[in-house]
């Protein structure tokens, strides 16, 4: 049973469009630790059954679950962006927030014991560096509300054949 | 040092022990790693001489340079053991995240020793080595192994290799596979059964580090974006399977087990109508931003929910070449072939030469007996469900499949020496492997390029089918340039197939395929990667010391110039169809352009490698062995 739905923004994957490439894990554990490595990644991909792909990241759901979860307050959420910061003094590796998360997007850093999460690149020019490399554009930083938007234009756009004539100007 | 870990991990199976061996900086200058290192390693630690399924031939896995890192299309490794189909060197590529685990465990390269008394796997966890029991995997398919090793260490990022039931029964052409990608050629799915070694499973937790990893990711970004546009188009929209139309339309398509070029069929099983009809997906492979395989389902018919991914050399082998214009059947042929593991190509020309000794009566309906069919069957050519049952008897070596799983040369030798027949001559092989799906009759110098290919029959080590389909040189006619064209593309893949990355990005550096369009930037991920100095005569010399090796290797275990040659079809047989009608490979033309071959690459007359030209490429310890 899925938590919360967000008012903020987030990184989305269309799994219709997402190949399984990796690439946006290679990118974000460079960006966060200088370093390629899946393990960092604050953005993972899963496949299953060979052809269900996609990647999950934080969905900064509203009244966040991690949040509430955290026993020592290492979690607390951005009132603008509904970005999840985590507290590496309060944090002691837990993983109580890594059990309420609905979505797998919390991981523990098999270094340092701490709790990782995605912070949408916010302090990053350019923003979220997986959007930026992803080579089939199957990710996107959006918010719910756009989501449905642009799925109701996608819609009456392949369910409605315009008549030529209509677009010529007369 | 950046990109390498300068470690070797060795397996003993027989002691169970492992160990560590390190290698200089200047080793990996030379060998770089895909099927050049993988080789090396083979020419290193094998027993020289012995049996493919000798506990002393090794199983060596080579790591990419750009494994682990952004680069586009790096993330493959290289396999090499001696091959039990050709008994020379068997050397493989697959992309993988299993390279990817590889390199992050901080090994270059794996060596597997020996072999078990049971059935076991191996878990590399980082520094540790694990020798697991099979029990619970024995029998299941090659993505179901992985899928369940994943399930119990609970770790998604647990990577795996795997032989399937097909390897298991040590179909002689049995591959090995990853995250449903094959190392498919040249049978090491039976050389891994022979050491009961089930599958490899890596975790590695290391972060990956390059040299510089600002440029690195400039030009990474840079060639994953030109790799959405029309440089790959072909290979992201259709997949490679876009080739039947055209191949078939040029006459070298392969029909009735390479009996002609032109199949009457092939609309019902080109790349477009599979499109159409059966794609349900289109996936990556490690690190891979162009995403090529075309995930493919049968969604009706007796071959209902038979899925997997469908490319030009699995399809004409098991559809045109089967005379097969059904693509349910194809699809399911090359499911059954991918989910046991293995090796499609060798199985479709395997399958068609049966298909043609019916025919011709060398075999009879109740030489096809099985539990499925008691009163035997007759698989003339186009009969899709004797393509199936026969892929299924193969894979569980079940009556005439036992046959069928040694491969064409074995198979052929057994029934003719039985049966007083000359089966041979439609065996389609070169030195045991069994060929691919460019009908070299009409593609002359492809022909010698294949004939004198050391891991036999195989249009990814030879490149030479391009210059003749291309129009640059004469498809049809030999001239004295075909020995520099067929050196040149070859060592050209073997520039991809040793970094290695997948060929299908030649074009996204700048535009160009050709060495000049992609050596420099290749030096500079090189470079940027390892911190070193590579310029575009090292690059070219990757290529060059590759294919020395592998020859090296081959010359070590006995290879002779009689063994460069084509099947007795394509010097005898020509085709009546098409534009290759009429066209074959005489031994005059095949002996001459052999000649051209051996001097362009510097060789002597028999073939054999001059000291000297070893020393040069800095293979001072081959040149003492092998080199004249």
């Amino acid at each position: 049973m899925v938590a919360s739905t967000s008012k903020y923004k987030y990184i989305v994957c269309d799994p219709e469009l997402c190949i399984g490439c990796q690439l946006c894990e290679y990118i974000c554990s460079y960006t966060k630790t200088g370093e390629f490595n899946s393990y960092r990644s604050r953005i993972r991909t899963i496949r299953v059954d060979e052809v269900l792909i996609t990647a999950v990241s934080c969905r900064t759901c509203e009244d966040a679950p991690c949040v509430r979860a955290c026993p020592r307050d290492g979690l607390t959420q951005d009132v603008v962006t509904g970005i999840i910061h985590i507290d590496p003094q309060k944090c002691d590796g837990c993983a109580w927030c890594v059990e309420a998360c609905d979505f797998g997007a919390i991981s523990i850093n098999h270094e340092t014991k701490l709790a990782e999460i995605c912070d949408q690149c916010e302090d990053v020019e350019g923003g979220p560096q997986c959007v930026l490399i992803c080579p089939k554009d199957a990710l996107e930083y959006t918010t719910p509300d756009q989501r449905s938007q642009r799925t109701r234009k996608k819609l009456i756009k392949s369910s409605l054949e315009f008549p030529q004539i209509a677009r010529d100007p007369r | 040092m950046h990109g390498y870990s300068g470690k070797i991990l060795h397996i003993d199976l027989d002691e169970r022990k492992h160990w560590s061996e390190e290698k200089p900086e200047e080793w990996y200058k030379i060998y770089i790693g895909g099927v050049c290192m993988a080789t090396r390693l083979c020419w290193e630690n094998i027993k020289v001489g012995c049996d493919p399924y000798d506990p002393g031939n090794p199983v060596c896995i080579a790591n990419g340079i750009f494994s682990g890192t952004p680069v586009p299309v790096g993330g493959k490794y290289g396999l090499a053991s001696k091959s039990p189909l050709t008994g020379v060197i068997g050397d493989s590529l697959s992309g993988s995240w299993f390279s990817v685990a590889l390199k992050r465990a901080q090994w270059d390269g794996v060596v597997i020793h020996g072999a078990s008394k049971e059935w076991i796997y191996l878990f590399i966890d980082d520094d540790r080595v694990e020798f697991l029991p099979a029990d619970k995997l024995l029998g299941l398919g090659t993505y179901e192994t992985e899928e369940k090793i994943r399930e119990i260490f609970g770790d998604d990022q647990v990577r795996s290799a795997t032989i399937g039931p097909a390897g298991e029964n040590m179909v002689r052409y049995a591959n090995v596979t990853n995250d449903g990608r094959q190392a498919g050629r040249t049978g090491h799915g039976s050389v891994w059964a022979s050491k009961k070694l089930k599958a490899v499973a890596i975790r590695g937790t290391y972060g990956v580090t390059v040299h510089d990893p600002e440029t690195l990711l400039q030009m990474s970004f840079d060639i994953t974006e030109q790799a959405q546009g029309p440089h790959t188009a072909k290979y992201r929209i259709y997949g490679t399977s876009t080739n039947m139309l055209n191949a078939s339309k040029e006459g070298f398509l392969p029909t009735h087990n390479f009996q002609e070029g032109v199949f009457d069929f092939v609309e019902l099983v080109s790349g477009e109508y599979l499109d159409e009809h059966h794609k349900v997906k289109v996936i990556a492979c490690a690190q891979c931003p162009i995403a090529c395989e075309q995930m493919s389902m049968v969604k009706k018919g007796p071959f209902a929910g038979s899925m997997t991914g469908i490319e030009y050399e699995c399809l004409q082998a098991v559809s045109s070449n089967c005379g097969i214009g059904d693509m349910t059947a194809a699809i399911k042929m090359v499911d059954i072939s991918d989910s046991s593991g293995m090796d499609t190509m060798s199985m479709g020309v395997s399958i068609s030469y049966a298909m043609e000794c019916f025919e011709k009566g060398v075999l009879k309906k109740e030489d096809f007996k099985c539990k499925k069919y008691p009163e035997g069957f007759e698989p003339n050519f186009g009969n899709g469900e004797a393509g199936v049952a026969l892929a299924e008897m193969i894979r569980d070596k079940e009556g005439i499949g036992k046959l069928l799983s040694e491969g064409t040369r074995i198979a052929a030798k057994t029934i003719d020496e039985e049966r007083n027949s000359e089966s041979w001559k439609w065996a389609m092989n070169i030195k045991g492997l069994e060929c691919p799906g460019y009908d070299a009759r009409s593609l002359k110098t492809f022909a010698m390029g294949l004939a004198v290919g050391t891991r036999g029959g195989c249009h990814n080590r030879s490149a030479a089918y391009d210059p003749d389909i291309k129009g640059q040189t004469n498809r049809f006619t030999v001239d004295d340039t075909r020995g520099v064209v067929a050196a040149s593309s070859e060592e050209y893949a073997a520039v991809y197939d040793t970094l290695p990355m997948c060929k299908f990005i030649r074009r996204c550096f700048t535009g160009k395929a050709d060495r000049a369009g992609a050596w420099p930037a290749i030096a500079k991920l090189i470079n940027a990667t390892t911190g070193w100095n590579f310029d575009y005569d090292d690059v070219d010399l990757i290529g060059v010391r590759a294919h020395t090796i592998k020859k090296a290797f081959n010359i070590r275990e006995g290879w002779k110039s009689e063994d460069d040659d084509i099947p007795y079809r394509w010097k005898h047989d020509p085709m009546t169809k098409g534009p290759g009608a009429g066209h074959v490979v005489t031994d005059e033309e095949l002996n001459y352009m052999k000649q051209l071959y051996y001097k362009a690459k510097g060789w002597t007359e028999e073939g054999l490698i001059p000291k000297q030209l070893l020393i040069d490429l800095g293979m001072d310890d081959v040149a003492e062995e092998i080199g004249v």
